[in-house]
């Protein structure tokens, strides 16, 4: 089975894809060497003035880029262990158990920003849900405007949003593992816990892998949520690097200089999950 | 010892449970609010704490000029320009992870996995940083606040997903059947027009799920290339929250449209219980 047959079915999707992708990328890389700004909107050519700029004098957009760091990992992480536990307990028998399973997938279903809002009344400071049940135990934290809450806030609300999809795939994983290293377990008369720890997760490190990185990506592009809750605020409080861009990008409009962050940013991104991927392949498969 | 288990458990998935409920029900019982009882205290249950009133869901069929918001063209554009990128991004991904997943392909050191690879980094790809060019390139073709201009950026988004869901979806659909249909004298598209699809419906099922929720939970791309001729729902009720807010359209309107996703998830459960996700999000 090999002739062009093979081409007509890949090529369309390709080059669209390319089609579609190629110019944004070439015209980055191009911009990032301009000046393009408002006061002067066009294409010349400035070298690598904006790199210099961004890697000698410009502390905000590496701030941003660490809290993004921050924010993510914190997030993934906790996705990770709340939705394996959560899968692990409607892996099996559990009442309920399906209408269980729709509950904790339903997050995923809503539009983030648009949940946010609603997230926004919640822990609004004096009107809210929230500070109205912890009033009465006399605490009212200020949930938005103070720079350290603030960034609990965005974690709690990216928590909720996405321990489904983390959810979803672990539990789609643990539906699939043969059942037989868990017989023999038993018949060994293993403990709940000895079976998870020598048989459940390494079975799953592959799959707990994958849903990682998976959530990794999707989380260090966290926008929606801090665009809607704080804007970025208090201050700089919770400003990741895609905000930051897009502030000075398409606010101020500096484009090229947002242009020389933003592929700064995809290359870090490209490397830095590269050697994520790697070391948790590493730590998980021991073998 | 295996009681207090069973009670831990049952402790933490009720707890969880409330916690994703919360902001629904919360939502939910402010869509009945009116000014007073929203500003004074904060209140809770109706009738108990305040007197309910539907102003919160009748402004979201009231036009504009008459002091209401109005979501249904924005609902419309939404749910259109969803629907089209993820059929288009199912059929494009679907034939592309066909080829990926059958045949052979060597170019260079490019190998399949590459490819796939290749399709799937996409994601990588931060909004941002296709947002300033998308803007410049939409706005030269003269599609920027167009829905065929976000179509077009929808299928960049969704493409990626069909083609991670379907390569690992044939994979898993034996060779043989293609093969047989090839001897009995079909050409390799009446194969797989024939007997491949029909046996991957579950596949399809699932990947223009994912599909669907990515596009339809999107902001950042409505946002940025589209201003008042197009809208779709997430920026509609964004705006909704930056004038003096009133809280109880916010909540109706949100919760008008966050519902019909709410469906996917019984779907999307459905499919899981059957084991038919197993494979597919591998």
């Amino acid at each position: 089975m090999n002739f062009k047959h093979k081409f007509v079915f890949l090529l369309p999707g390709l080059v669209v894809l390319i089609g579609i992708l190629i110019f944004p990328i070439v015209f980055t890389v191009r911009l990032s060497l301009s000046g393009w700004n408002s006061f002067n909107p066009e294409l010349n050519f400035i070298g690598i003035t904006n790199y210099i700029r961004l890697f000698t004098d410009d502390p905000r957009f590496w701030e941003a880029f660490f809290r993004l760091s921050f924010l993510s990992v914190t997030t993934v992480i906790l996705q990770y262990v709340i939705g394996f536990a959560l899968a692990l307990m409607v892996w099996r028998d559990i009442m309920f158990k399906r209408f269980f399973r729709v509950i904790f997938l339903i997050p995923m279903m809503t539009t983030p920003v648009i949940m946010t809002v609603i997230w926004r009344t919640f822990f609004h400071e004096s009107l809210g849900p929230v500070n109205d049940i912890l009033g009465n135990f006399g605490v009212t934290p200020l949930w938005l405007s103070n720079p350290a809450t603030a960034k609990i806030t965005v974690i709690i609300v990216e928590v909720w949003q996405w321990t489904p999809f983390m959810f979803l795939l672990l539990l789609a994983g643990l539906l699939s593992l043969p059942k037989e290293p868990f017989l023999a377990a038993a018949i060994d008369g293993a403990s709940a816990f000895r079976k998870f720890v020598y048989v459940t997760f390494p079975l799953m490190a592959p799959i707990s892998i994958g849903a990682i990185i998976i959530r990794l990506i999707e989380a260090s592009k966290i926008m929606d949520t801090v665009f809607v809750m704080t804007s970025g605020g208090p201050g700089t409080a919770t400003e990741t690097s895609s905000f930051y861009i897009y502030i000075k990008g398409l606010r101020e409009f500096q484009m090229g200089y947002a242009a020389t962050m933003s592929f700064t940013y995809l290359i870090i991104m490209i490397i830095s999950l590269t050697i994520i991927a790697k070391v948790l392949t590493k730590l998980m498969i021991k073998e | 010892m295996h009681k207090l288990y069973l009670f831990l458990k049952y402790s933490f998935v009720t707890l969880w449970t409330m916690f994703v409920v919360a902001p629904f029900l919360w939502a939910l019982s402010t869509s009945f609010k009116d000014f007073q009882s929203v500003t004074s205290k904060v209140t809770y249950i109706p009738w108990v704490d305040f007197e309910p009133s539907l102003e919160g869901w009748r402004v979201l069929v009231k036009s504009p000029a008459r002091g209401g918001v109005d979501i249904v063209e924005p609902y419309f554009n939404s749910i259109f320009v969803t629907c089209t990128a993820s059929f288009v991004s199912i059929v494009l991904g679907t034939l592309a992870a066909y080829a990926l997943s059958r045949y052979t392909f060597k170019a260079g050191f490019v190998r399949n996995n590459d490819i796939t690879f290749f399709f799937i980094s996409q994601r990588i790809m931060p909004p941002i940083v296709l947002s300033i060019p998308f803007f410049i390139f939409l706005s030269t073709l003269g599609l920027l606040d167009s829905l065929p201009g976000l179509i077009l950026v929808y299928i960049v988004l969704l493409m990626p997903i069909a083609v991670w869901i379907m390569v690992d979806f044939f994979n898993r659909v034996p060779k043989e059947i293609d093969e047989t249909a090839l001897v009995d004298g079909c050409n390799p598209y009446q194969a797989f027009y024939k007997v491949v699809l029909p046996n991957s419906i579950p596949g399809l099922i699932v990947a223009g799920m994912f599909c669907i929720i990515f596009g339809w939970i999107d902001f950042f791309f409505a946002f940025i290339l589209t201003f008042t001729e197009v809208q779709l729902l997430p920026v509609k009720i964004v705006a909704l929250n930056s004038s003096v807010t009133p809280w109880w359209s916010l909540s109706a309107s949100a919760l008008v449209s966050v519902a019909p996703l709410i469906i996917v998830a019984f779907v999307v459960e459905r499919y899981l219980s059957k084991g038919n996700l197993s494979g597919a999000l591998k």
